[in-house]
């Protein structure tokens, strides 16, 4: 019979012990295996790496080597921008662009967002459209198209130009900068240049009378003409109002006479005031009358 | 028997898991060695070459690990040690996965011992003249009346050997044929209970899955035998160490097992006891210059007994091989007088054919054919397990006959009694006839 009575098992047995069988087991088993293999060293990795970079002064030295090298390629003569040029801008709004960049040459271009500087440009009030590229042989090329002014507004604290579409150029000190410049008046008027320009285009016969259009209650149009004589036209169909005016002025020279407004307002009855003069004329003539009638 | 067969339908369940993984091991727990085999079953890609058949269906797997250990703690093909036995068991399958780096986690096993005892049962049911489906074949089964196999005794093979249809019988599948009364025979194989236990038990302990369990016996018959001689019949002697295994076929079916408790472990015993010396000698002697035959020549051929006792005279002797011979011969033919007496009580005298194949590592003994002829009848011939692909040469002889035959049984089981769904026909159905008999009678 063999002892029962449990011995420090003999080293010469060749039988693994249930622990070292379970091991081997263990071992074999294909997602055990993987895991030690694969997963646990790649995380260990991953984790070590993430541990050591995370500290400040591994922080710190990856980012001078970083700045470094990005310092390097940005110093290379390729990428070294050296002048600007700015095309289609008068010698002012140039002037202006290049105080607004205020760019120091050379400049790397990886230091320069093109898109910025377009949007800087383009925040200029005379500044329609702007293009910004860079060149062949280092040069910042801006190509800029101007507004071209249409029309003067004057408010109550200054005198503004306006292109076409409303849009404000450039504030000035006097008219006489522009005076080939009709003028508006008025709170708003920016709002309706369109209409504006279209009934200066109407007025051609009566040019070198008229003398500005007031917006009046941000929705309808007055036509002041020298000797302060007023056209006053309707919100709608003003252009036709105005036409008719026209008309009329053609047919009885009702704008040579001593009318200081002629009322459109209302497209059904047109109205006009007397001056003063024109309504003792009309008295006398009225009595006048009267006196024959009575006689 | 209800448990038997619900502990086999698992085990069944399991066979099934571990072909669908495709790993098996093979564990054959002998009294002289223990094997392991690794089996990878990769499903059936069939050699193409014309003239190559599909090799007993063999070619399904293949082994990818092999070890073989000394076995412990084993007596007569059972379980003495548990202990000894798992340490065996854990050695054997460590050293297999290490050579297949894979690990098994489903061994099928099979052993030599715990006393089989073959019984044949009939049964009967009654098929009103229709056609026999799976069901009557489920229900012929279940029929078959119990033996009395004895409270200790548990059911190891209960595999159906053949059908009768009225008249007619030798049919090997009846479904589909018509008829009137449906008679199958099934062969019944009981072991001790305890001794099955133990080795579910050992088995467990090493963390493997039981998928099946096999006499050596019978998987020594199905690889040592080739297919006429299952079919015509034939008698299949393992003589391993510990026990001699018995099985007959005929049909293809084993019709019956037996083992007789002695083996080649008992010619060394004799051989040390005979001679004074260790048991380890003994054995290298028998293997190295044992037979059974003595010649003229044998008495001049002399034998060293070296030992380490000390006794310088008793260290220096030496013996003749016939005298060697002369010790071996009478427990030879000890074994085969037994296993002509089981043979004889089984009625092997009425087969049809009396082939004998001899096989197990006992049978390496020259001389053996010879003595066999003499003892058993004339057709005796040395059997050796079919080749298997991936199987080391150094296994291949007929000590590994079970080994090889439990890889069979492994790719290729027979059909069980408990491969049929019985219960589920029966239970409910008399459960429910019990039911309405209730009923008749009390209202």
């Amino acid at each position: 019979m063999r002892p029962l009575i449990h011995r420090r098992r003999d080293q010469s047995d060749p039988a693994p012990s249930r622990a070292a069988y379970r091991m081997t087991r263990l071992w074999l088993s294909p997602l055990f295996r993987r895991l030690v293999t694969a997963v646990m060293p790649a995380a260990l990795v991953v984790g070590g790496a993430a541990a050591w970079i995370t500290q400040p002064a591994q922080i710190n030295m990856v980012k001078s080597w970083t700045g470094d090298i990005l310092a390097s390629v940005e110093a290379r003569p390729e990428f070294q921008i050296r002048q600007m040029a700015v095309t289609g801008a008068s010698p002012v709004l140039a002037e202006a662009i290049r105080e607004r960049l205020s760019l120091e040459f050379p400049v790397s271009w990886f230091r320069l967002d093109p898109e910025l500087l377009q949007a800087s440009v383009a925040e200029l009030d005379a500044v329609a459209q702007v293009q910004v590229s860079v060149e062949l042989g280092g040069a910042l090329r801006i190509a800029v198209r101007e507004r071209e002014p249409a029309v003067i507004w004057r408010r109550p604290f200054a005198l503004e130009m306006l292109d076409a579409t409303g849009h404000r150029i450039a504030y000035i000190d006097h008219r006489d900068g522009r005076p080939d410049l009709p003028l508006v008046t008025g709170t708003g008027a920016d709002a309706a240049i369109p209409e504006a320009l279209a009934l200066i285009a109407s007025a051609q016969p009566i040019q070198d009378r008229l003398r500005a259009l007031t917006r009046r209650g941000e929705r309808r149009w007055d036509v002041i003409l020298d000797r302060d004589q007023v056209i006053r036209l309707p919100e709608t169909g003003a252009r036709q109002a105005l036409e008719r005016t026209l008309a009329i002025h053609a047919a009885l020279d009702l704008l040579n006479r001593d009318v200081p407004v002629v009322d459109m307002r209302n497209p059904g009855r047109p109205t006009v005031r007397l001056g003063p003069g024109a309504m003792e004329y009309l008295r006398l003539t009225r009595t006048f009358e009267q006196g024959l009638a009575s006689q | 028997m209800m448990d038997v067969f619900e502990t086999q339908r698992a085990m069944r369940q399991m066979r099934k898991a571990a072909m669908q993984r495709g790993v098996v091991a093979v564990l054959d727990m002998g009294t002289h060695q223990a094997t392991c085999l690794i089996l990878r079953f990769d499903g059936g890609d069939l050699p193409t070459v014309d003239g190559v058949g599909p090799m007993a269906g063999q070619s399904q797997f293949r082994v990818i690990g092999a070890a073989t250990t000394r076995a412990r703690g084993m007596r007569h093909g059972e379980i003495s040690a548990m202990q000894e036995t798992e340490r065996a068991i854990r050695t054997v399958v460590q050293a297999a996965q290490k050579m297949a780096q894979v690990r098994a986690d489903h061994a099928i096993v099979c052993f030599s011992g715990a006393n089989p005892r073959s019984y044949g049962v009939t049964g009967e049911i009654d098929v009103t003249g229709q056609e026999v489906s799976e069901s009557d074949v489920a229900a012929v089964l279940g029929s078959c009346d119990t033996p009395d196999i004895g409270g200790h005794r548990t059911i190891l093979h209960a595999q159906p050997v053949n059908f009768a249809l009225d008249y007619r019988s030798g049919l090997s599948d009846p479904r589909g044929q018509i008829g009137n009364t449906l008679t199958t025979d099934m062969h019944l194989l009981a072991v001790d209970r305890a001794v099955v236990q133990n080795i579910l038990h050992c088995v467990k302990r090493c963390d493997l899955e039981l998928a099946g369990l096999a006499s050596s016996a019978y998987v020594a018959g199905i690889s040592a035998m080739v297919e006429d001689e299952q079919k015509l019949g034939a008698a299949c002697i393992d003589m391993g160490a510990g026990t001699t295994g018995i099985s007959i076929f005929l049909r293809g079916h084993m019709i019956f097992a037996d083992t007789v408790r002695i083996g080649g472990a008992h010619v060394t015993r004799d051989i040390s006891k005979g001679l004074g010396i260790p048991l380890d000698l003994a054995e290298r002697i028998k293997t190295l210059h044992g037979g059974l035959e003595a010649t003229g020549r044998d008495d001049r051929e002399m034998i060293p007994l070296t030992g380490e006792t000390g006794d310088w005279e008793h260290d220096r002797r030496e013996i003749s091989r016939s005298e060697l011979i002369g010790i071996m011969r009478p427990r030879v033919e000890e074994i085969l007088e037994d296993v002509h007496a089981r043979l004889e009580a089984a009625g092997f005298d009425h087969l049809p054919s009396q082939k004998i194949v001899l096989t197990g590592g006992a049978s390496q003994v020259p001389g053996l054919s010879a003595l066999a002829t003499r003892m058993l009848g004339q057709q005796v011939r040395l059997g050796r397990p079919l080749r298997i692909q991936g199987m080391p040469q150094a296994a291949a002889g007929p000590g590994f006959a079970a080994t090889v035959g439990l890889c069979l049984f492994a790719a290729h089981p027979q059909d069980e009694c408990w491969d049929f769904d019985i219960e589920t026909h029966r239970y409910p159905a008399r459960s429910l006839r019990r039911a309405v008999r209730w009923f008749r009678d009390n209202w």
